[in-house]
C-alpha cells in the first residue's frame, strides 16, 4: 500500500461524509419537496450548498471506483463506513450536539472493524492476475525493463 | 401488513445495493489498477476503458434502482429503522457475495470486520 492509495481511502471517507452533510444543510434550507411539485427539486440543485454536495459526492464516487480497481470491496467496504464516525465526531466537537453512549458504542464498533481489515493484505481476489494480464498489454513505457538491464550487463561481463 | 411491506422494502434495497457493489467492483477490476492506466496512457484511456465496461453501466443502473427502492422504503417505514437497517444488511450481503462471485478470500478477519461495521452502523444510524 502506498502513499497515494491510502490518499484515496481518505478521499472515499471523508467525500462521503462531507457531501452527505452539504446535501442535508442544503435540503433544510430549500424545505421539503413533494412528488407533485418536481420542479422544486430543480430549484434545490441552484442552492450552492446541495451544488457542492453533488460534487463532493462525483468526488467520493470517483475515489470509490479508484479504490475498487486494485483492492477487495470486502476492503473498500468498511473505509466508507468511517464516513459516520467522522459525522459522529463532527457533530459532537464542532456542532456540540450530543452523542448518545449507544452511538460511542457504534463508532467503537467501526473502528474495530476498519483496524481489523486494514491490517491485512488489500487484494486478494483472483482478478489480481486478470488485472496484471490486461496491464501487460499495454503499451510499454520506453524504459528498458530491469530485465533487460541485468541481460545487458551480463552481455558486457561476457 | 405495513411491517411486511418495510422489511420487503429494506430486502429489495439490500439486494440491489448488494448488486450494485459487486457489478463496480468487478467492472473496476476489468478496467485495471487505474494509478498504473494514469501513469502510462493517461487520464483519457481511464475513462474510455470505464465508459466502454458494460459491468459499469449495469452496476449505476443497480445503485439507481437501489436508490429508489429506499425512497419508497422510507415511504413505508421509519428511517430509524429503514436505514440502518439496509445499510448493515449490506455490509453482511457484500461480504457474502464477495466471496462467491469476487472470489475474494473473506478470511475470519473480514468476516470479523463485516459484522463489527454492520453493529456498528446499526448503532449510529438507529
Amino acid at each position: 500500500m502506498t502513499f497515494r492509495k491510502y490518499l484515496v481511502l481518505a478521499g472515499v471517507t471523508v467525500f462521503a461524509a462531507a457531501g452527505d452533510s452539504m446535501l442535508s444543510h442544503g435540503m433544510k434550507q430549500t424545505g421539503s419537496v413533494s412528488l407533485h411539485h418536481l420542479q422544486s427539486l430543480l430549484l434545490a440543485v441552484t442552492n450552492p450548498w446541495v451544488a457542492l454536495g453533488i460534487l463532493l459526492l462525483f468526488a467520493f464516487f470517483a475515489s470509490y471506483m479508484n479504490a475498487l480497481s486494485w483492492a477487495d470491496l470486502t476492503y473498500v467496504l468498511p473505509a466508507t463506513s468511517l464516513g459516520y464516525v467522522l459525522l459522529a465526531l463532527v457533530a459532537k466537537f464542532a456542532l456540540h450536539e450530543q452523542v448518545s453512549p449507544l452511538r460511542w458504542l457504534g463508532i467503537a464498533l467501526i473502528s474495530g472493524g476498519v483496524s481489523f481489515v486494514a491490517g491485512g493484505p488489500a487484494l486478494t481476489s483472483h482478478h489480481e492476475e486478470s488485472a496484471k494480464d490486461i496491464l501487460a498489454d499495454s503499451p510499454k513505457p520506453d524504459v528498458p525493463s530491469a530485465n533487460a538491464v541485468h541481460a545487458a550487463s551480463i552481455g558486457v561481463k561476457r | 401488513m405495513r411491517h411486511i411491506y418495510t422489511w420487503g422494502g429494506i430486502l429489495v434495497v439490500v439486494i440491489f445495493s448488494v448488486i450494485g457493489d459487486i457489478l463496480m467492483a468487478r467492472a473496476m477490476k476489468q478496467v485495471g489498477d487505474v494509478h498504473e492506466w494514469f501513469r502510462r496512457s493517461g487520464l483519457w484511456t481511464v475513462v474510455g476503458r470505464i465508459l466502454s465496461n458494460s459491468n459499469f453501466f449495469l452496476a449505476v443502473c443497480a445503485m439507481a434502482l437501489a436508490f429508489f427502492s429506499l425512497l419508497f422504503s422510507l415511504s413505508w417505514g421509519d428511517v430509524s429503522l429503514v436505514a440502518p437497517a439496509a445499510a448493515s444488511l449490506t455490509f453482511i450481503g457484500n461480504a457474502c457475495a464477495a466471496k462467491i462471485f469476487l472470489h475474494e478470500k473473506v478470511d475470519r478477519r473480514r468476516w470479523i470486520a463485516a459484522i463489527l461495521v454492520a453493529g456498528g452502523v446499526a448503532l449510529l444510524a438507529g
